[in-house]
């Protein structure tokens, strides 16, 4: 389960889940990713790493569309993302195809973001009501599974102030999950935790991996969690991939001295 | 009704009418209905005015931050003109110069809407700001679970920045209060009007002047109690503690 | 009758001139007053016998929440009880000076407050005296933050004095009136006065808005 022998990127007959085709993005002058090329396989496990300014926080903000791109496209489960589909040409997304395209992809933020004048179970059934149109009830029930699921089923009716910072972390994957995404994004989702409460993190996501057929791409420093429990592991610096493999091969055995440099450098801050 | 509640407004109104009898033994006693009188129509113009002042500051604040371009400038014309002129001078211009165009309003409407709209100004920026303060990051999450932006708004930044407006409208509000001073100066018989009239005709200065400006006063802190209040009320779930 | 009759606004407009010097006099004498008696205020909030701390307290927020307009009957008419009698321009600047002092102690208690206790307590070290350390270490870190806030003051303190004609300073509201009541046409005067006092508004806030681009470098905001 954690390591695949066939690992090349979209070697498989299935089209990527997620494709990178050229990607640029630009800030003014600066270059924050340049022409990314990336394919995501269905149901892989993708560990993002690098040093701040990478672009790696990019790459997944521009999948949830929370920041456009300049150059290049995206493509979700053989759709575009970015642009749409119009007279045989591919042309700039409309807000109604994002819409349509976003609901396959959900996101956990490194600082939750959780609605904090709603309950957690509120929190997990908004979305659902709102956007999906399921019933309150239907809604109710998929939210108390998800948080329990999640090791919070006596937590429903707290506010994410009463919740230490795992708890909110853990009520966002829940609602995360309950907009039946295909494709979940984790934006550092252990950073702004205290050391002890990254563990109850990093083990639902583990049991996310094991039971869900779902394509994660994580942006994280925890190493020992990536090595063990991505598929792949993509090293970023200054807006390109630098290097990429299967993660047990690239942790054993980093080709290039900058990720050896990288690697060192985090390690040592353990 | 919660018993501490009850229990607070019996207490409350027993005071204030015991109040009103030590007073009317002193010499001040025949004032009193007089300005109890003129009271009455203060308190008719705040609210009046405080009423219509919210619903411009929402639609004028909101306006200005999603509405199409030609209503956004005319929001913005609007809160510009009423913040940057003097309230007097709305008052008056409205007292004097609308007769002009044919529209001739009794004062009380007059004074309503001149509050109402300056205030409103003030109230629109005040909208503006509260919105603005709501984390960027809500409205990540909130387009992360595909949420429309009117969905957004309505359920997720709006009930988080009402909570952040309850402060400055409190303010807002207390300057209303005061300017309903003003309409005495087209011909409104409010506690303003009152405290002149009853000085020409009596001459007794400082108790009317000094008792006037007590009642506003306790009228102030009412309004600053009631805001408080709701600023508790309404952050039950807002609390911005510490996270363990 | 016509909605707008510009020979008439031509007519006014000079008289109306003259009036925005008395206009623009009380707002400066008010303000400046104003600065003083708000950084007396501010003062005595912080330092002091608790007597004087809460009797202080007690009249800015009498100041703050009681309406201009009544203040200015209240010194029109009572300081002659008191053997105290001003003519009509010095008392509107007095009641102007007084009830903005009152708002300008806020802001001075919040650009004090903002000064790290290390400062106090690096001066006490140094052995400078509770003087010198207010006005050499302190005020200097205190003011300029607080400068923009001063200046909204300022403007709403000019928009306020049109209240003075109802003593019957002849600043530019009381001219509109007296105008219009002797012709008639009230519209050209108040709108023109509208209109000056917008001008006069916007011009301050855009400087301000400058004042305020000028300070921030050292207040290093979040990007």
């Amino acid at each position: 389960m954690n390591n695949r022998n066939d690992t090349t990127p979209g070697a498989e007959d299935a089209p990527p889940m997620v494709r990178f085709a050229g990607v640029t993005k630009r800030y003014g002058d600066l270059v924050v990713l340049d022409s990314l090329d990336l394919d995501v396989a269905a149901h892989e496990k993708v560990a993002i790493i690098g040093p701040s300014g990478s672009g790696k926080t990019t790459v997944l903000r521009m999948l949830m569309t929370l920041e456009t791109i300049d150059d290049g496209t995206i493509w979700v489960d053989g759709e575009p993302l970015t642009h749409m589909e119009r007279g045989g040409a591919l042309v700039r997304a409309d807000p109604q195809h994002l819409r349509r395209m976003r609901g396959h992809i959900g996101m956990v933020f490194q600082h939750f973001n959780l609605f904090p004048h709603m309950t957690a179970l509120k929190n997990c059934m908004e979305a659902p009501i709102t956007v999906l149109g399921l019933s309150r009830d239907e809604a109710r029930e998929r939210a108390g599974e998800l948080l329990s699921m999640v090791g919070l089923g006596d937590k429903l009716d707290h506010y994410p102030s009463q919740l230490s910072g795992g708890q909110q972390q853990r009520v966002a994957i829940a609602r995360a999950l309950a907009m039946r995404p295909k494709v979940m994004l984790f934006d550092e989702v252990t950073s702004a935790l205290d050391p002890e409460l990254c563990g109850e993190v990093l083990s639902v996501i583990r049991t996310l991996g094991r039971e869900h057929r779902l394509t994660m791409l994580m942006v994280t420093h925890q190493m020992g969690f990536a090595r063990e429990f991505a598929d792949r592991v993509c090293f970023f610096d200054q807006g390109r991939i630098l290097e990429q493999g299967p993660a047990e091969a690239f942790f054993a055995q980093p080709r290039e001295a900058r990720t050896q440099q990288f690697l060192r450098a985090v390690m040592e801050a353990v | 009704m919660p018993p501490k509640l009850t229990l607070a407004l019996v207490a409350g109104t027993l005071a204030f009418a015991a109040g009103l009898y030590v007073a009317s033994l002193t010499p001040l006693g025949d004032l009193i209905p007089e300005l109890l009188r003129g009271a009455q129509v203060t308190a008719v113009v705040a609210l009046g005015g405080s009423l219509f002042a919210l619903a411009m500051a929402l639609l004028a604040g909101l306006t200005r931050l999603y509405g199409p371009a030609p209503l956004r400038w005319l929001a913005f014309a609007y809160i510009e003109t009423f913040r940057g002129t003097s309230a007097l001078v709305q008052l008056f211009w409205l007292f004097f110069v609308l007769p002009h165009f044919g529209i001739t309003l009794a004062p009380m409407a007059v004074g309503i809407m001149a509050l109402g709209l300056n205030v409103g100004a003030y109230g629109a920026e005040v909208v503006r700001g509260a919105i603005g303060s709501v984390a960027q990051g809500q409205w990540e999450a909130a387009t992360a679970l595909n949420l429309s932006r009117a969905q957004t708004l309505r359920r997720i930044v709006l009930p988080q920045a009402f909570v952040a407006m309850i402060p400055p409208w409190g303010n807002l509000l207390i300057e209303l209060l005061k300017a309903t001073s003003l309409v005495s100066l087209i011909t409104l018989s409010d506690l303003a009007f009152k405290a002149q009239q009853l000085n020409q005709n009596t001459l007794r200065t400082v108790e009317i002047f000094g008792s006037v400006l007590l009642v506003y006063l306790a009228m102030s802190l009412l309004i600053t109690a009631g805001m408080r209040s709701l600023e508790r009320r309404a952050s039950r779930g807002l609390r911005r503690g510490k996270v363990a | 009758m016509k909605i707008w009759d510009w020979d008439y606004a031509w007519e006014v407009l000079p008289i109306l001139a003259e009036a925005s010097v008395v206009t623009l006099q009380a707002t400066l004498a008010g303000f400046l007053l104003a600065l003083v008696v708000g950084l007396l205020f501010a003062v005595g909030r912080m330092t002091g016998p608790a007597w004087l701390r809460w009797s202080v307290t007690g009249v800015v927020e009498f100041l703050r929440s009681t309406p201009l307009l009544i203040q200015i009957f209240f010194l029109y008419y009572v300081m002659p009880e008191f053997g105290i009698t001003l003519d009509a321009m010095p008392t509107g600047v007095l009641a102007l000076g007084l009830h903005y002092g009152a708002y300008c102690a806020e802001v001075y208690r919040a650009g004090l407050d903002n000064v790290p206790r290390g400062q106090w307590e690096a001066a006490i070290a140094l052995n400078l005296s509770p003087w010198v350390t207010f006005r050499r270490v302190i005020l200097p870190q205190a003011i300029p933050p607080i400068v923009p806030a001063l200046g909204n003051y300022l403007v709403a303190l000019f928009k306020e004095t049109p209240l003075l004609s109802v003593i019957a300073v002849l600043e530019l509201m009381q001219t509109a009136k007296i105008l219009g009541s002797e012709s008639f046409q009230y519209t050209e005067p108040i709108t023109l006065v509208g209109l000056f006092f917008l001008a006069f508004s916007l011009v301050s806030a855009a400087l301000i808005r400058q004042v305020e681009k000028a300070l921030q470098p050292r207040a290093g905001r979040r990007t």
